[in-house]
């Protein structure tokens, strides 16, 4: 219910223009850390957009997800710098470890992973990001330690 | 006028015309797979690149509008190898099972791997793999096979103002998909089909069921009957390389009878029926100002349509079934009466240009003492692959007359199948009961012709009548927002969801975007149409003697207890989307 409210109050702020939908997922993404279908439909029905085409446009973008992010989201690299830096390894160190693989969260909802392409630090690379906060210069240890910190919490 | 050379040829063209228009003009057949003449015209698979001398790259001539000294040359060295290589490419993430396909013969990436020569596979790497989605009762999709034209997108969103299905995804995962990659049963698709008509290859289809057609028809136990919309006759020869809009009832009639139905009828007398209970309806409503405007329910693409985006204007959709419907019902109950067939052993199949037919024979509302009116649809391409199953020379056949009693029709029931048909049909007979005279005056031109939307004032006994035709679901949009807003003062609407009416249904002879650019399909088959109207001895629809006489010994009249029991239904709100799976 408390979803039904969030969404209403968005459909006041925003103007009912098709312009806006990026704008509103936006919103959507960061209120429930994915995008619902019941956000979808309501978007849908307020922009007089088929949920076909929003549909496409969250499944276009990868800063929108379908599925709700877990607590930490952790992204890895694989763009070129990165990846010739051995940014693999530590991808599969990550889906080792978690038991998941990219685009899915953990049972307890406490971790998510991601592959992105570059994030623009090239200069560190291999980089990942735990929540945005970037780790340069990486290593399977470097990651290991981050990862027990984290899972101790 | 701009002066251009393409191909060494000096030609002189319109301002804003594109090269590939141009080339036309001079005689030059651009290759082209993602253009769809004023659907899809956006340049996205590169199959028609031309070199425009003094310039870097290639041009797309689809969307590339010509310029003063323009120099064109679409066949270089430069422009073969890169043709060859998109079409490769193309090629690659494609299923080639054209075996095993129903577009083959009719592909348009088949045709271009033709002429191009491709012989082998220049790019055998990893493929994107899809589910077939064959669970709505009309469409097929398998994306295997779709080769992300888009031009399906172009007919269901920019055409239709639907959009049940859009790209998803990106880069290699890019797909053609409905919201949540469900089934098309589960989203806001009518099922009218402009998106097969659109689709160059096999990656779209309709959901066939002659294999069953053929299963009744070896079963002596069972009396198959068959009739044939009016929009199937004027396109059926087209399948068998006839000129587009030939008219070949008569062969039609004597393919049907050969391939073994028990008796071969014309929807054109169900649409007879239509009109009859339709007018009285509309007279009725008329008199007393009553939910105006009616709205014709004949589509079922269209009633499915307003039971899902508008369901509070449902009352104003007059409560006919359509005429295949009607005269399913009428066949089952009167006709099986008066033969002294038990109507179990009835079995109904209707040829339709319509795929959306396949969706609406199974509406629970579209039965009688438990036996449904239909018990099968199959679309103009099913019936000419059934004739060609049959071996049968369909162009060498003598013509046959439709069975008695149900085959007599009017010019009426004939012009149902365009757009404004089903509304002059409906004024001929209203005009009539509402003056009480037989008046002359038959054509009403102001609702002919290809215009999304036929606005004409009409007077009868009198008394203006304003009526609208609309064909294409995007204007039946604006008719529903004018009545929403209170700004349309209509008192009569006809809709059909597919531009131009149900000769240019989804369930038509497929045509390729070259000949959708150089034929006017829609002209073709409607003037056959009204032909059709013109040589019919008897054109009004209460002046049928059949129509008379099945009321005189079985109906009564018009609106009676039993005609609403068989010709009439009901409707109901639908959600646009059920995406709990």
């Amino acid at each position: 219910m408390q979803e039904d409210k969030f969404l209403k109050k968005l459909c006041d702020i925003y103007k009912p223009e098709k312009d806006n939908l990026i704008q509103m997922l936006n919103e959507v993404q960061e209120h429930y850390g994915y995008i619902p279908q019941e956000a979808q439909k309501v978007l849908s029905e307020f922009l007089s957009i088929p949920m076909a085409e929003i549909y496409g446009v969250v499944t276009f973008y990868s800063r929108f997800t379908l599925k709700p992010k877990g607590k930490y989201s952790i992204s890895v690299c694989l763009g070129t710098a990165c990846f010739v830096k051995g940014s693999q390894k530590i991808m599969d160190r990550l889906t080792e470890r978690l038991c998941i693989q990219p685009g899915e969260t953990t049972k307890d909802g406490k971790f998510s992973i991601d592959q992105t392409r570059c994030v623009g630090a090239c200069g560190l690379a291999p980089v990942f990001t735990v929540n945005g906060e970037v780790y340069g210069k990486a290593t399977v240890k470097k990651l290991d330690e981050v990862l027990d910190k984290l899972m101790e919490e | 006028m701009i002066n251009l050379t393409i191909d060494n040829q000096k030609i002189k063209v319109p301002e804003g015309t594109t090269i590939l228009e141009a080339a036309k003009q001079a005689g030059i057949d651009i290759p082209t797979l993602c253009f769809l003449k004023e659907i899809n015209e956006v340049g996205d698979c590169r199959m028609c690149i031309v070199e425009v001398e003094g310039r870097r790259g290639f041009a797309t001539s689809c969307i590339q509008t010509v310029e003063e000294g323009m120099v064109v040359h679409t066949h270089t060295q430069n422009v073969l190898e890169a043709r060859h290589v998109i079409l490769d490419l193309i090629i690659s993430n494609h299923a080639k099972d054209c075996l095993t396909c129903t577009r083959s013969g009719n592909c348009e990436l088949q045709m271009l791997a033709t002429k191009f020569n491709v012989l082998n596979v220049e790019f055998p790497g990893e493929m994107t793999k899809h589910k077939v989605d064959d669970l709505s009762p009309s469409i097929v999709r398998d994306f295997n096979k779709c080769i992300l034209c888009r031009r399906c997108v172009a007919a269901c969103k920019n055409v239709q103002h639907i959009g049940a299905i859009d790209v998803i995804n990106r880069g290699f995962e890019s797909c053609i998909s409905t919201v949540g990659d469900c089934s098309l049963n589960n989203v806001n698709c009518t099922f009218c089909g402009q998106c097969i008509e659109a689709c160059p290859t096999g990656a779209l289809h309709e959901k066939e069921s002659i294999n069953d057609v053929w299963a009744k028809l070896k079963d002596p136990d069972t009396y198959v009957v068959v009739q044939t919309a009016p929009a199937v006759r004027v396109a059926l020869g087209e399948e068998f390389q006839m000129p587009i809009g030939t008219n070949v009832a008569g062969k039609m009639v004597t393919a049907l009878k050969r391939l073994g139905f028990d008796k071969v009828f014309d929807t054109n007398t169900g649409a007879d029926f239509t009109i009859m209970e339709e007018a009285n309806e509309f007279v009725k409503r008329f008199k007393k100002n009553d939910n105006l405007p009616m709205m014709t329910s004949c589509c079922p693409a269209w009633v499915k349509y307003i039971e899902s985006y508008e369901p509070d204007l449902l009352p104003h959709l007059s409560s006919c079934k359509s005429p295949h419907q009607m005269f399913g019902a009428l066949i089952k109950s009167y006709y099986a009466n008066k033969m002294g067939i038990n109507p179990e052993k009835i079995y109904t199949v209707s040829v339709m240009p319509c795929i959306a037919k396949k969706f609406e024979r199974q509406r629970p509302e579209m039965q009688n003492d438990g036996l449904w009116d239909v018990d099968n649809v199959i679309t103009t391409r099913e019936l000419s692959r059934m004739i060609k199953q049959a071996n049968i020379e369909f162009t060498k056949l003598e013509d046959s007359e439709f069975d008695a009693p149900m085959g007599e029709a009017t010019g009426a029931g004939a012009i149902f199948g365009t757009t404004g048909g089903v509304m002059e049909a409906a004024l001929r007979t209203a005009q009539d009961t509402l003056t009480g005279k037989s008046l002359d005056k038959i054509e009403f031109e102001q609702v002919r012709g290809g215009k999304g939307i036929k606005k004409a004032t009409i007077e009868i006994a009198g008394k203006p009548i304003k009526v609208v035709a609309a064909s294409g679901l995007s204007n039946a949009r604006k008719i529903l927002d004018e009545i929403k807003s209170g700004k349309a003062d209509y008192q009569f609407v006809e809709i059909m969801a597919c531009p131009g009416g149900c000769i240019m249904g989804g369930g038509q002879p497929i045509k390729s975007s070259k000949i959708r650019s150089e034929v006017d399909v829609r002209k073709l088959r409607a003037d056959s149409i009204y032909s059709i109207d013109e040589k019919s001895t008897i054109r009004k629809s209460h002046e049928n003697p059949v129509l008379k006489k099945i009321y005189e010994e079985y109906l009564e009249e018009p609106g009676s207890y039993r005609a609403e029991k068989l010709l009439h239904t009901n409707y109901r709100k639908r959600e646009k989307y059920n995406l709990d799976r």
